[in-house]
């Protein structure tokens, strides 16, 4: 119990992002249940979760990693790939916002277009009537 | 063969003082041609000013889309309703209307798609713009030749005609702020032939110039960014 209680002491950023990937990934999933967010713009989120989940689960995982980058505390590459996947994600939000905006761009011009259709129709039949 | 069908092309935000008189001396006009105000969700009355004419169509944006996207919604009625030729024409009173012809006649020769009045082929006695602005018109020139081997002396003028042919292009890929000297590109790397033609302008008669101060800078780094990157991208026709 004693020996449990120290290494978790020890390790206590290893604690820590274990609980908040897991929470993270429990979110993300509850999320999608619950039909807030498309399974489509959820994968990179879940993605990013589980990769940082196994990191901070494997400790020699991330001393790999950490060593193959040059990076002396291991901690640091945790972030590391934390920043590397908001990264993504947020370009991710630039592409979709590109495409929502090039959707409403369209719609906005075929709306404008059929009002003065409307309109013109409008004319047409009060005139004949 | 029936009468080919012209349509002008007015994009319009907060025009209420020129677009009245815009419309007017375009109809004074012989040609026989529709004009088409597009008020890209504007905030003053340019709705009510362009409708009392009588003598336009004017469709309204449910929200400000920028000038490319008023300018594209023309191309896109052009297309649906058939129309022959399309010409832009500035909603501000900088462009008249007495010269609509020397740029439709390249046009009607075939000798181009697409044919472009500009302040700089010869001097003219007219409207020559500010020394900034040439400055970067200028860039723009060179980008032109460098890139699509036509030269394209004024870029950024909006008095532009367009056949049926570019119309439909255009209907589809138009880009969306700042679109003039990136359509160039756009069409030059698609195999559509341009042509410069010497026309007058005037200056504003009244508003605001849609580019100024910091907004310049802005307004050549995109440009530059997307005139570019136009030239990278694939062939989309032809």
């Amino acid at each position: 119990m004693q020996e449990s209680l120290d290494f978790l002491i020890q390790n206590r950023i290893q604690v820590f992002s274990i609980i908040g990937s897991a929470t993270l990934i429990v979110f993300i999933l509850k999320l999608i249940k619950r039909k807030k967010l498309k399974e489509e713009y959820s994968l990179l989120w879940l993605g990013c979760g589980i990769t940082f989940f196994l990191v901070s689960l494997f400790k020699p995982l991330l001393e790999l990693v950490a060593q193959t980058l040059g990076i002396i505390y291991a901690p640091a590459a945790l972030l590391l790939v934390l920043i590397i996947g908001a990264f993504f994600i947020l370009i991710q939000f630039s592409v979709v916002i590109s495409k929502l905006s090039e959707s409403n761009k369209n719609l906005t011009q075929e709306i404008g277009i059929l009002k003065a259709e409307i309109k013109n129709l409008e004319q047409k039949s009060k005139e004949q009537s | 063969m029936a009468k080919e069908k012209i349509l002008i092309i007015i994009p319009a935000y907060n025009e209420e003082a020129n677009i009245r008189n815009v419309i007017l001396s375009l109809k004074k006009q012989d040609a026989d041609f529709t004009c088409l105000v597009v008020n890209d969700g504007s905030k003053d009355n340019t709705q009510k000013e362009a409708e009392s004419t009588g003598l336009a169509t004017v469709i309204q944006l449910p929200s400000n889309l920028g000038i490319g996207g008023a300018v594209q919604t023309g191309f896109k009625y052009a297309l649906y309703n058939n129309y022959d030729y399309a010409i832009q024409f500035d909603g501000d009173g900088q462009h008249l209307p007495s010269e609509i012809p020397k740029i439709l006649e390249p046009l009607y020769k075939q000798e181009c798609d697409s044919c472009i009045g500009s302040r700089f082929v010869v001097k003219t006695d007219g409207f020559q713009s500010t020394f900034m602005r040439r400055v970067g018109i200028r860039f723009f020139e060179f980008l032109n030749n460098l890139l699509i081997k036509q030269k394209i002396t004024d870029s950024t003028s909006g008095f532009r005609a367009y056949n049926k042919q570019a119309i439909a292009f255009l209907a589809a890929h138009y880009p969306t702020d700042y679109p003039e000297p990136e359509t160039i590109i756009l069409l030059g790397k698609n195999n559509f032939t341009i042509k410069e033609v010497s026309v007058e302008m005037q200056e504003r008669q009244g508003g605001h110039s849609s580019i100024s101060g910091l907004k310049s800078a802005h307004y050549m780094i995109k440009v530059s960014l997307a005139i570019l990157m136009t030239a990278q991208r694939a062939q989309l026709r032809r």
